[in-house]
């Protein structure tokens, strides 16, 4: 029982970090109808920022969380304009997803120049490590990343609802040839969109070096799909239902390494994806939106 | 919503695609290089080739192995040569490259090569013994690792096979009685790790060791650790057996200590290298025990000689490869000297006094003292060593 539980915990570290990079994939997502694949490269980009900032120039850790969401909003940003917006009235929505994987190799490509290959030890940026209660263990990492995805998921949830900007995205999501009549600006909309997706992604970087030490150009690879079939998992374009899907698959991918196979953890992780997906399309919070012809 | 579904099955293909497709991939660049050794040429020296990457990306290693070659050859033409006659070394690069491996073989056969040492890694030198065996060469490997390196009868290597070290990792732990209960974490999408697993279960079941667990992770998720350790821990294991690279290890110790749990690590020379990581907290490593051919700061008498030769050459500290070389020379000399080889022989009459030769002779070499079978694979003690303050300290 004891060593359930600690598993359990154990899932759930994993989990909150994947619910973390989640919010991101599904906010981008929800409102701009786009896959970003490069979003785990985004992920990477601003912990290695973090990493030079606190490890390189030996500067407080908090200024390495803020140079990372500034260099990820605006490079979130630079991908959005040059990269994705031209494409926006492609004839395929594939020309747009392709673009995406093809600028997560380059994100990879070129943090393998500019890096190397050969893996960083990240510092943590956790000022406290575990908290003990009775027999169990709970790193600290995982309380703050779970404390940090509740705030994000209130304060998106908040902002998208009760904003201006906020109601413009949800405008956007709906129909952008309707708001664009209403005076919405969809170019912009989804460029906030892109900046806030990409500045959660700074920070789902930093928690994600920080519970898991390694940094290389595919550190945020992995994650990343997993964390998208999380976004799936919760119902892609929910908020609340992306934080639900990557605890859900942390505890999932940790019991079923545990108690059925670590050689097959990943196809466990993938195999609930598929199950979900044939049992219920729009995952677990996902809307069911009928399509009107 | 089918549009939806429809998309994002179409979105997971080309991921799962995309995924297979960055598997692929080479490495080759550079250019070529070549180097002589002072000596000149005529009837009554041996001559000597090395083939191995001296750019490139395993440039490390080809390069320690030429150097390290280069001072056994001096201290053996200082001390009088090989049966009187004085040595010669010429070594080419193959960038690890298996075809340019063989095209530096051609260039060194036309120079007038009597034996070989090389390749110095496992494809190049499998690449190469297809041609000294058509040729009947003497070939010796120093790190040529791969089980199919020496599958030919004019081939033996210094260093452990990949299997063997997982047979010599079960013999050290339990004939040293380091620990009873072990529980195994290995990389299952690596040749290296597997291989060594298979054979260290193999090993640790006529050994009377009992594996409590054995847990595998990929490539592909190899930064959370936690339900690994935690069944290692659940089942009682007092010693965890690390056949993987230090990367990950590097992981695994941090995440052990975070969770409270401190076993015995023990690993193989994949494990070498993880003090060398920066930011990494060594006091972590302190206990690990690993399985290497060598230690730079062993105390003996012949590796201090050794690493303060090469230190004063290269200013560089020898690696594991830099020895497995030095002990080719000198396997070479052992066995000339043993089979009354001569310069003047023909390449194929020295190839057979040599194969005849290696099976008799007894090195003392910086990886151990060494023997050889007549398939080619060296035995030798494994030697140990314990992380100890920050630095590896020889084990008995």
């Amino acid at each position: 029982m004891v060593s359930f539980i600690t598993n359990l915990i154990n899932g759930i570290s994993l989990g909150s970090i994947y619910a973390i990079i989640a919010i991101g994939y599904t906010m981008v997502y929800g409102i701009s109808k786009m896959l970003n694949f490069a979003h785990g490269d985004i992920i990477m980009v601003g912990a290695f920022v973090a990493f030079i900032i606190i490890s390189g120039l030996n500067l407080p850790a908090a200024l390495g969380i803020i140079a990372a969401v500034i260099v990820c909003t605006a490079l979130g940003i630079a991908i959005e304009k040059i990269a994705y917006k031209p494409l926006r009235h492609a004839a395929s929505p594939l020309a747009v997803l392709i673009t995406a994987i093809g600028v997560s190799y380059f994100l990879e490509n070129a943090a393998l120049l500019l890096f190397g290959s050969d893996p960083k030890i990240f510092t943590s940026v956790v000022p406290f490590t575990n908290v003990t209660i009775g027999p169990f263990l709970i790193p600290g990492t995982t309380l703050i990343s779970i404390l940090v995805s509740l705030v994000l998921v209130i304060l998106l949830q908040f902002f998208i609802n009760k904003t201006k900007p906020g109601q413009a995205m949800l405008a956007c999501a709906q129909d952008r040839d309707a708001a664009s009549l209403m005076g919405i600006s969809v170019n912009n909309t989804i460029t906030l969109t892109f900046a806030i997706g990409s500045a959660l992604a700074a920070i789902a970087g930093v928690l994600l070096c920080s519970a898991y030490p390694s940094l290389s150009p595919y550190t945020g690879a992995m994650p990343g799909i997993k964390a998208f079939v999380a976004a799936v998992f919760g119902g892609i374009g929910s908020v609340p239902g992306a934080m639900i899907g990557g605890i859900l698959l942390g505890v999932i991918e940790i019991l079923g390494r545990t108690y059925i196979s670590s050689q097959l953890s990943d196809a466990i992780v993938f195999a609930v994806l598929i199950v979900v997906l044939l049992v219920k399309p729009t995952g677990l919070l996902g809307k069911n939106i009928q399509e009107k012809v | 919503m089918k549009k939806m579904q429809k998309f994002i099955s179409l979105a997971l293909a080309v991921v799962m695609t995309a995924g297979l497709l960055a598997g692929c991939g080479s490495t080759s660049a550079g250019t070529s290089a070549a180097t002589t050794s002072g000596a000149s040429a005529s009837g009554s020296t041996f001559k000597i080739g090395g083939i191995g990457p001296l750019t490139g990306t395993a440039a490390v290693y080809g390069t320690a192995v030429k150097n390290a070659a280069q001072i056994a050859v001096d201290e053996v033409n200082a001390a009088g040569g090989i049966n009187g006659s004085q040595v010669e070394l010429k070594f080419e690069d193959d960038e690890l490259d298996a075809e340019k491996s063989v095209n530096a073989y051609n260039t060194l056969k036309d120079w007038g090569m009597q034996m070989l040492v090389g390749s110095v890694t496992s494809a190049c030198s499998i690449a190469v013994s297809e041609k000294t065996k058509a040729d009947s060469m003497f070939q010796i490997t120093p790190s040529g690792s791969a089980a199919d390196c020496v599958k030919y009868d004019n081939v033996f290597r210094v260093c452990f096979s990949d299997p063997n070290q997982g047979v010599a990792s079960a013999d050290y732990i339990a004939d040293n009685k380091v620990a009873t209960k072990v529980a195994v974490i290995y990389d299952s999408s690596d040749v290296y790790s597997s291989g060594i697993y298979q054979k260290f279960d193999a090993e640790a079941k006529t050994k009377n060791l009992s594996i409590v667990s054995a847990e595998a992770f990929t490539g592909d998720s190899k930064t959370d650790f936690s339900a690994q350790l935690q069944k290692a821990k659940d089942a009682g294991a007092d010693l965890v057996f690390l056949p993987i690279y230090y990367t990950e290890a590097s992981i695994i110790l941090t995440q052990a200590n975070s969770m409270g749990y401190a076993p015995k690590f023990f690993g193989c020379d994949g494990l070498d290298g993880i003090l060398a990581m920066k930011n990494f907290d060594t006091k972590l490593a302190e206990g690990v025990m690993l399985l290497t051919p060598f230690a730079a700061d062993a105390t003996d008498e012949l590796t201090q000689k050794f690493v303060a030769a090469y230190k004063k050459a290269y200013t560089d500290t020898p690696n594991q490869f830099a020895a497995d070389a030095y002990d080719a020379i000198y396997a070479i000399k052992a066995a000339a000297e043993a089979g009354k080889v001569t310069p003047s022989m023909k390449t194929s009459e020295m190839c057979t006094a040599m194969e005849k030769a290696m099976t008799t002779i007894t090195l003392t070499g910086l990886t151990g003292t060494i023997t050889w079978t007549a398939d080619g694979e060296p035995s030798k003690t494994p030697k140990a060593v314990e992380i100890k303050d920050g630095a590896y300290v020889s084990m008995k």
